[in-house]
């Protein structure tokens, strides 16, 4: 267990720490206290792994993607989190902090969501644990992720259109915290991804850290493949990149990268990257790389996908970056929606438009990654997106 | 009148205290529901019986702020409230009343600005004090280093949720005076007076004489007479914003506000 990181004031070198009204200070403390106890005591391990086994259908499989490796002339693997539960690597996170939900006592739970997956995942968690669950969901996304509205509210969720600022996932984390500053004795806030005051960066890295481990375990048996070339994984929030980055991170030989929307382009300022473009603040309770103006005000993103559709990151992907252990860079929303049809059509697996950015750098770049192992996180299958996808070409 | 801002409130206390009384300090977003007329407000506030203020500095994810404080901030950031613009009205207040304002903002505006910069130009456009709503006392050290070079207040906030080990790092760190949070949640109008004063002001009181200011979810002249009985000051915001937001006239506004803060001011008087 690497506990080393972040230091005790929740810091990822001038990264991350906890910039929250007081009132939800000691809950964070207390969250902090709870984590740490759960993740030092077997008996929360044991219950987790087999969840994550029974129920969520870990470990999800390494695929070998064969017609697109020859079509790009490199050897393509495919992390298969669209086959966890739901549908994407969110589930990882929501099942242990459902678990820890129940640990604390509570028994109300929020959460925010841009694309619907981690609303569902949350949604799901808390039907499996019998928790009232309030999602919030900017009203932008409510339109263009129905499909993941409607599967909130069968599992029992209410789901709550947020009116204010840009009507996205930004706003949808602020009113979701607006609700803990009020809720915070009863509620756990269940984050969505590596981001938020301490400890949620480090407690979400910690339990999406299992498919960086699971890939090297899976890997490291295969004849073909002993040990990836480079890793590739959209970075939204940044969690599904952390979670197979972090075994690999100082790893010298594993290239990490770190995939974000450009959304209509960057010289088009419509992009939600954050590392490549943004500057360092406190968005959401962390230090990190944020888009902002010159006055300090946090600036809309965009990008097609909604789950990426964020103007902050991760405290700890703002600390990689700096510390050049992964290098960031960003796809179009047109590159990404081809990327989105060539998977489907080569490999026959429709990919969420978040990992068909992965996908898109990968093409992009294929002419330099000539003959090497090439590993994408496929963060999640694209159902919710088809919709979206087919409005494209009408 | 001294010019260390920190000394500034602390008169404004000390001489609430002598006539026995709480201290009633309005809230209002810079430039709402436009520069003049904020400055009219303002001023119609000082001649009601405000004793200081507490002017915002528009953000756009303000975590702490309800609806009504929200919809106020997003107006402002639209309408072209920079900090800058926002430190124009504050020097205009200090001018016109002589009042005591303080500048309250988020984090993010005043780590763009520099740390340093941002007190220095608060200091400079005559404002006494700085309160940082997402700020805890943990992330507080290099701005309360920069308040006391620049020669400013700077407050600490204690909420109902805040245990002893944290009451007592606040009070360690000397603020100007402790925002003293009245109601779990955001800033907006209740129904009831809060339930949590007596008893946070006694847990702060066991540690200290600094001086308390109850916020959050005081509306009413009810609430501010419950408040002032345990506590040194009161903030109130929602209740003043939204009749601002309401008013159909500039005109309007500031009579409709002026009118409610005298109500308000009479009910701090204790006994
Ligand atoms: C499938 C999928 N991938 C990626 C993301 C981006 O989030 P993160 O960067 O935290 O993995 C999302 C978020 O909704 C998602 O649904």
């Amino acid at each position: 267990m690497r506990l080393d990181h972040p230091d005790d004031r929740g810091r990822f070198g001038d990264y991350g720490g906890a910039f929250a009204p007081e009132t939800l200070m000691p809950a964070l403390k207390e969250l902090e206290e709870a984590f740490v106890a759960a993740w030092a005591d077997d008996a929360f391990h044991a219950e987790l792994d087999a969840l994550l086994e029974h129920y969520v259908g870990r470990p999800t499989p390494v695929y070998h993607a064969g017609r697109l490796s020859e079509e790009l002339g490199i050897d393509l693997y495919l992390k298969r989190e669209d086959l966890a539960h739901t549908g994407a690597h969110k589930i990882n996170n929501t099942v242990a902090q459902g678990l820890l939900t129940k640990r604390m006592g509570k028994n109300r739970v929020i959460a925010e969501t841009g694309a619907g997956q981690h609303g569902v995942a949350t949604a799901t968690a808390c039907a499996l644990f019998g928790l009232d669950c309030v999602v919030y969901m900017g009203e932008k996304d409510i339109e263009r992720q129905a499909l993941n509205v409607y599967r909130m509210r069968l599992l029992g969720t209410e789901v709550i259109p947020v009116t204010t600022g840009t009507g996205t996932l930004k706003d949808a984390v602020s009113a979701a915290l607006r609700d803990w500053v009020a809720s915070v004795e009863t509620t756990h806030y269940i984050i969505g991804s590596v981001v938020g005051p301490h400890p949620f960066p480090w407690m979400v890295r910690e339990f999406q850290k299992v498919i960086g481990e699971e890939l090297r375990s899976q890997l490291d048996g295969s004849p073909h493949a002993p040990t990836p070339d480079v890793i590739v994984a959209p970075v939204g929030g940044g969690s599904n990149a952390m979670g197979i980055f972090y075994s690999y991170a100082g790893d010298d030989g594993v290239r990490l990268v770190g995939v974000e929307a450009a959304g209509l382009g960057i010289a088009t300022g419509k992009h939600g990257a954050s590392l490549g473009e943004g500057s360092p603040g406190v968005l959401h309770g962390s230090m990190t790389y944020m888009l902002q103006d010159d006055h300090g005000q946090v600036l809309e993103a965009h990008s097609i996908s909604a789950g990426l559709d964020y103007p902050g990151v991760g405290p700890e992907h703002a600390h990689f970056k700096d510390d050049g252990l992964v290098e960031y860079f960003s796809v179009t929303d047109d590159d990404a929606v081809a990327a989105f049809h060539r998977l489907s059509r080569t490999e026959g697996i429709i990919p969420a438009l978040e990992s068909a950015h992965g996908l898109a750098w990968i093409i992009a770049n294929a002419e330099h990654l000539e003959g090497s192992v090439v590993v994408l996180n496929l963060s999640g299958r694209g159902d919710k997106d088809v919709q979206q996808v087919a409005a494209l070409h009408d | 009148m001294t010019d260390n801002g920190r000394l500034q409130l602390a008169e404004m206390f000390e001489e609430a205290r002598e006539q026995n009384r709480a201290v009633l300090l309005p809230y209002l977003t810079a430039g709402i529901p436009d520069v003049g007329t904020s400055i009219e407000i303002f001023a119609a506030m000082a001649a009601a019986g405000a004793d200081g203020f507490e002017v915002g500095i528009p953000y756009t994810d303000p975590l702490m702020d309800g609806p009504v404080i929200m919809e106020a901030g997003e107006m402002a950031i639209r309408s072209g409230v920079t900090v800058d613009v926002a430190l124009e009205v504050v020097t205009a207040i200090v001018t016109e009343t002589g009042k005591p304002v303080l500048v309250m903002t988020y984090v993010n505006p005043v780590l763009r600005h520099g740390i340093d910069t941002f007190f220095a130009k608060v200091r400079a456009a005559g404002a006494a004090g700085v309160i940082i709503a997402d700020l805890p006392a943990d992330e507080a050290t290099p701005f309360m280093a920069a308040a006391e070079t620049s020669g400013l207040g700077f407050v600490l906030f204690a909420a109902p949720t805040t245990d002893d080990d944290r009451l007592a790092g606040v009070i360690d760190a000397d603020p100007a005076f402790v925002y003293a949070i009245a109601e779990i949640g955001v800033t907006g109008e209740r129904t009831d007076a809060s339930s949590n004063v007596a008893r946070l002001a006694e847990r702060i009181r066991r540690l200290s004489d600094v001086p308390i200011v109850f916020g959050v979810g005081i509306s009413t002249p009810d609430h501010v007479a419950s408040a002032a009985r345990h506590g040194d000051g009161i903030i109130v915001g929602s209740g003043i914003v939204r009749r601002v937001l309401e008013a159909g006239s500039p005109a309007g506004a500031a009579s409709d506000v002026g009118a409610f803060v005298g109500e308000l001011v009479t009910a701090t008087k204790r006994g």
